[in-house]
């Protein structure tokens, strides 16, 4: 028997996700909203909404303090090359579990995502002093390293979901006629798992974009991101609410906007095989 | 050419084995068929064939090459599969073409071939539409064609037919048929469905629990069952297969008698019983008698129309000659009765 939907019901849930979505996205609109205003205004109690002296002042004096375009560049690299560094080893991973699964193949699976479960402080002090060895400290290459290998187990898992959902007859079927195991990934595969791969390039390139542990660890400057932009503006003493925020604001603009051209394929991909 | 020779064939998945020692012959230009109830190992012995499962011990001899070790693209043959395994990303035309691709062919020579192949499998007028808007029986089609532009040494079937609705599987059935008539390439089929192996096989492996029962002609198998199992199986409806006081009567453990090998009659006969569901077809009656002589429902079948309905008697007697006689190992006695008569 089908569920009756009645209209009091309609608006009851319309209200609920309404409720529930703005609670959500309250905090970037308090951060939006405090960018424009003057740090006495950031901080006075009772707070204000709207009604205060819109201003462009704390946009202005970031661009005069530091350099936005630096920190931009340095987070295009680390996210782009960390993600296409993952890609080339994630995708042979995923396709070689999904597709000639051994008994092993979960408990592996499992390790790697329980590698995300270790606390990043922990590995911190080692992995500082292998930076120290090897000359990589706020070197842009030492960054991409650790974020491909912090977001490689999210990204195997991610393509393996994707790749399990591909029938296996179809490359079975591609080696029948002939391909070989390279045209077999990159002519049936790949073209197959275009939008999974590409909803998981598109997380890989957010996590990276927003991970703020190890770039602000291991930068000064030279490879530093938004992520040092942003914290740059937070001080011990002082009012620097407004310039935070406007920071904030610059510093997920430009992954806002990717983001929302693209949420369609986002979603996919979070809730993929979610439902049959 | 297309001889494809299995000896001692075993394959094993860990302590499971799925096909223990097999000898097959299979030659140029047969069509055969596996069949069997699923799960006894008809699939996995195609997929050895194919070389996407490797066998654990024995070899396989393609036109006299030893193709044990070889990788699925180097056996030359062409496999149809259940789901079509269709390239979704491609149109008609280039799912067609990717072997042809693969091997390297010339552009013009792959055109060539695709546009011959389309006009026989009446595909031309889709060449250019993704296998998501083409009906069941067209993707078979393409399925198809993908394998016979190659010009393979031997088609493989996985249960082609089996996604398909009735109508359209005996169409295709038909033009599977017609196709090997054309070709006169080497076909090895699998199915479960002993209507498709008696209508279109020269040869019938019947498999059981990874064991070939019996190998033969469909009208061989029919005439000859060597076991029980294989008397069962092949014949539609079921041979009735009858122990204790009638088989005694025949000095042996169980007796066989086609449905289709009973005479009916209202009046009298040698086994009476209580029709309990009647099949009226026009073509035939199918009856199903319940009688003291069996524990189990008898099924007769009468030419044309019976005119008999649940709960009426009739009386049964099997034609003396058409009845099987098998020992206490359920295998075929050799001397029957007609060979004494």
């Amino acid at each position: 028997m089908a569920r009756k939907v009645t209209t009091g019901r309609k608006i009851g849930t319309t209200i609920f996700a309404w409720f529930v979505g703005l609670v959500i996205f309250f905090p970037i609109l308090w951060t939006f909203l405090t960018s424009f205003k003057t740090e006495l205004q950031a901080i006075s109690i009772p707070p204000v909404f709207v009604g205060f002296d819109w201003t462009l002042e704390n946009y202005r004096t970031i661009q005069t303090q530091s350099n936005y375009f630096h920190f931009m560049a340095n987070s295009i690299y680390l996210s782009l090359g960390s993600t296409a560094l993952g890609l080339i080893f994630a995708i042979p991973a995923a396709w070689a579990m999904a597709f000639s699964p051994t008994r092993r193949t979960k408990d592996v699976l499992l390790w790697m995502l329980s590698t995300k479960m270790l606390p990043a402080v922990g590995v911190l002090i080692p992995i500082y002093l292998l930076f120290v060895r090897f000359g990589l400290l706020d070197s842009r290459l030492g960054l991409i390293v650790v974020l491909f290998l912090i977001n490689l187990p999210i990204l195997v898992w991610m393509l393996y979901t994707y790749f399990k959902e591909i029938p296996g007859e179809i490359l079975e079927a591609a080696r029948m006629d002939g391909a070989s195991l390279s045209k077999e990934i990159t002519q049936v595969l790949a073209p197959m798992a275009v939008p999974g791969i590409a909803s998981t390039v598109l997380l890989n390139v957010i996590l990276s974009w927003n991970e703020a542990f190890w770039t602000l660890n291991l930068t000064t400057s030279n490879a530093a991101p938004l992520t040092a932009f942003i914290a740059s503006f937070s001080s011990p003493q002082g009012n620097f609410y407004a310039k935070l925020s406007a920071a904030s604001m610059l510093a997920i603009a430009p992954i806002l906007i990717v983001g929302w051209f693209s949420q369609k394929q986002l979603v996919r991909g979070l809730t993929f095989g979610a439902v049959k | 050419m297309g001889q494809i020779h299995l000896e001692k064939v075993r394959k094993a998945f860990g302590d499971v084995v799925i096909i223990p020692d097999l000898d097959l012959k299979i030659e140029d230009g047969e069509f055969v068929v596996f069949v069997g109830p699923s799960g006894c190992g008809k699939s996995t012995l195609l997929r050895l064939i194919a070389g996407l499962e490797d066998v654990t011990d024995g070899q396989i001899v393609i036109d006299g090459q030893d193709a044990t070790e070889l990788p699925p693209a180097k056996r030359g043959l062409a496999m149809v599969f259940q789901s079509y395994a269709l390239y979704p990303h491609m149109s008609v035309r280039k799912n067609i073409a990717f072997p042809l691709k693969m091997a390297g062919m010339d552009k013009a020579e792959i055109d060539k071939r695709v546009d011959y192949a389309a006009k026989t499998l009446n595909l031309d007028a889709y060449i250019d539409r993704r296998p998501a808007n083409l009906s069941g029986g067209q993707r078979q089609r393409v399925a198809i064609g993908r394998a016979i532009v190659r010009e393979p040494k031997a088609f493989l079937f996985d249960e082609p037919l089996s996604n398909l609705d009735a109508a359209l599987r005996v169409g295709m059935r038909l033009e599977i048929s017609e196709l090997h008539q054309r070709l006169k390439t080497t076909m090895i089929y699998v199915t479960h469905d002993q209507v498709e192996a008696m209508t279109m096989a020269d040869k019938i492996v019947v498999l059981r629990a990874g064991n070939i029962e019996q190998v033969g002609s469909p009208l061989e198998l029919y005439s000859h069952p060597r076991n029980t199992f294989v008397a069962g199986f092949i014949g539609s409806p079921k041979m009735n297969l009858l122990g204790g006081a009638e088989a005694e009567k025949y000095q042996a453990e169980t007796i066989g008698i086609r449905p289709e090998h009973v005479r009916l009659s209202t009046t009298e006969g040698s086994w009476k019983g209580t029709v309990k569901v009647s099949e009226h077809l026009g073509s035939d009656t199918f009856l199903h008698v319940e009688s003291p002589v069996h524990d189990e429902p008898l099924t007769v079948r009468a030419d044309g129309e019976f005119p008999v309905h649940a709960g009426d008697v009739v009386y049964l007697t099997p034609e003396e000659d058409k009845i099987h006689r098998f020992d206490g190992e359920g295998l075929a006695m050799k001397t029957n009765s007609r060979a004494v008569a």
